[in-house]
């Protein structure tokens, strides 16, 4: 009888329920978009990472991302050759520079320069061309996400990075950048000649493990033999580069706080409509202590209520948090927002919370009620 | 016959308020409810009865004195413990009805068996048997908005009775009613304190005189003492028991 009785007055006063629900939805919606962004964001950061194939990563040191490299002599490939553990050391360079559009205008791109046949960085979500093109001349490849920011309609269009001629042989779709500015994907040699480096000049070494051998171990016996340089393990650059970007520029902590604002606005928004339910309901809490029911009997008929509340701004604020997903994506918008299940679980563990929460200051009130009020009216 | 005592009060002195500004509004209030009487407790405003109801019923603890419900002594029992007791002996027939205007008749009664924890496959049909115990069998379905006042109270008191309390306390059970469905709710009320097995004590609060011809016994309070008992003599009935008789006598010769 608790969720009967939690029902029956839930919907007994629509326009309140309907201010309840659109007060949870807010919540969700804010929270999803969020929520929803940062891990956009994280995935976009990461990403390079998690698709170069390296267990252990080489680089200068102060290297605060994976974009930012200081370069390095490649001399520390041959160090790293010869410690125990290690099976292949392959060289990558990515620097930021400029890209000449071929009708006028410049843009800044990260130049990423890696062999193919390597496999250090290997373009990937190819959709026209495939990187065996990238051993033609002027070549490279960049996202079609960014073709209007690089002055591009399609492949085989022609522009210059530092000066130089490159061709464009290939795109990819959905390799975005963090700070929006487009990868271009070219060979080792060719970005070390569009920037100017020299022959032994690199920016990463990343390194690849014998089967069997710790990450760990072999990082830092890397470290040992070469205390001039930065060496991290693969999970260890991963959460550099996110820190940086999530914490150190403050853009993680701007998208946490919009979600822990959505949270706190939904709950104000339930905690008074649920307060002014119970208060409109008292008589009949009293009632039913006069009858005898427990204070827990009470407490169980409010939580049904602002669970039943949260159950249901919880569906429709997920529709629209979708919907607003669907629309973004379809708009290849350069920071995608991400639904995952997991994040879909913590929103309702979130939307429980915020209306249990909520549920509070009606329990509180509930709590104090004197049933001799019945015999008051 | 006489039955036993189901609620006996003793030296009830309750103070209101607190300080300079407390008022005594019991005064030392001893008696006793016997399972199988309708009693009625009446007196002007402000006499206590009200009180004294919500003391009876263990919703307010006495400032001094005891009391004992189905055996059980109050003394000491917390908010909870009270709650318990209340609803384990004690059924509320309150003047306003006090139903839950979003639950049907069924579930009102339903929802004070829910309280005590009774849950079974019976439950329902334990709801329904009081409700055509009062004559609302055919009400069931209804919401109390779209019920008049006297069919309100009936459900009120199918809810009282539905747990089979020792006590049934009625705060003013007519005072919202006219005079058809007035009597109707104090012929139920008589009807449930001499029923098959006389198992409930009936205190009704009240200062409608009309109620005084259902009364097995009338206390008389003021000024938070009890200044007078009256009691029906021994085979005179009332006028419950008359018309049940009547009925009886009706139903033989046809």
């Amino acid at each position: 009888m608790t969720f009967t009785l939690a029902f029956r007055n839930l919907f007994h006063d629509r326009v309140r329920l309907a201010v309840t629900l659109i007060g949870i939805l807010f919540a969700i919606v804010l929270i999803a978009v969020q929520l929803g962004l940062y891990l956009g964001a994280r995935q976009i950061i990461a990403s390079p990472i998690d698709h170069a194939n390296g267990d252990v990563w080489i680089m200068g040191y102060g290297n605060k991302n994976f974009e930012e490299a200081q370069p390095i002599n490649q001399r520390a490939r041959f160090v790293a050759l010869s410690t125990p553990g290690v099976a292949s050391v392959i060289p990558m360079i990515t620097s930021f520079v400029d890209w000449k559009k071929p009708d006028g205008g410049t843009a800044n791109i990260v130049l990423v320069g890696a062999d193919p046949e390597d496999g250090a960085m290997v373009p990937w979500n190819i959709v026209e061309g495939d990187t065996t093109a990238l051993g033609t001349r002027d070549a490279v490849i960049v996202d079609k996400t960014y073709l209007e920011d690089l002055g591009i309609k399609t492949v085989n269009e022609i522009a210059q990075v530092n000066g130089s001629r490159v061709r464009v042989v290939g795109l990819t779709d959905g390799i975005r950048s963090f700070t929006t500015t487009p990868f271009v994907f070219t060979t080792l040699p060719r970005a070390r000649s569009l920037l100017g480096l020299g022959p032994d000049q690199i920016s990463y070494a990343l390194v690849r493990l014998d089967p069997g051998a710790s990450s760990d171990a072999v990082s830092a016996a890397l470290q040992a033999r070469l205390p001039d340089l930065q060496v991290l393990t693969k999970s260890e650059f991963r959460m550099r580069s996110l820190n940086y970007w999530m914490l150190s520029t403050g853009a993680g902590v701007a998208l946490i706080g919009g979600a822990i604002l959505g949270l706190i606005v939904g709950t104000v928004i339930v905690a008074q409509t649920l307060y002014s339910s119970t208060k409109d309901h008292l008589n009949e809490f009293a009632t039913l202590r006069a009858l005898g029911s427990s204070t827990g009997y009470i407490h169980k008929v409010i939580l049904a209520q602002a669970a039943l509340s949260a159950a249901l701004g919880y569906v429709l604020g997920m529709i629209i948090a979708m919907l607003i997903i669907f629309v973004t994506e379809s708009m290849a918008l350069p920071l995608p927002i991400i639904m995952t299940g997991g994040l879909a679980v913590l929103l309702f563990g979130l939307t429980l919370f915020m209306c249990a929460v909520s549920a509070i200051a009606a329990i509180s009130k509930v709590t104090r009620i004197d049933p001799a009020m019945v015999f008051a009216r | 016959m006489t039955h036993p005592s189901v609620l006996v009060a003793s030296n009830i002195v309750k103070d209101l308020g607190h300080g300079a500004g407390s008022v005594r509004a019991l005064k030392g209030v001893s008696l006793d409810l016997r399972a199988g009487e309708l009693t009625l407790l009446m007196g002007p405003s402000g006499s206590g009865k009200t009180t004294l109801l919500s003391i009876l019923g263990c919703i307010l603890t006495p400032t001094e004195g005891t009391l004992t419900v189905a055996g059980n002594s109050t003394s000491g029992l917390n908010a909870e413990a009270l709650a318990d007791l209340r609803r384990r002996h004690v059924g509320f027939i309150f003047q306003s009805y006090n139903l839950f205007p979003t639950l049907t008749a069924e579930e009102n009664v339903r929802l004070a068996l829910d309280v005590r924890g009774e849950r079974g496959a019976d439950v329902a049909a334990r709801a329904q048997r009081a409700l055509q115990q009062v004559g609302l069998g055919h009400r069931m379905k209804s919401y109390p908005g779209n019920m008049s006042g006297g069919e309100q109270q009936r459900v009120a008191v199918a809810r009282a009775i539905a747990g089979k309390p020792s006590v049934i306390l009625a705060d003013e059970p007519t005072a919202a009613l006219d005079s058809e469905n007035g009597n109707a709710v104090m012929e139920l009320l008589s009807e449930i304190a001499s029923g098959v097995g006389a198992e409930h004590a009936v205190l009704a609060v009240t200062h409608d005189p009309r109620t005084m011809k259902y009364a097995d016994r009338i206390l008389k309070i003021e000024d938070g003492r009890i200044v007078g008992e009256e009691r029906r003599p021994d085979g005179v009935d009332t006028i419950h028991q008359i018309a049940r008789g009547k009925k009886r006598k009706t139903d033989a010769k046809s």
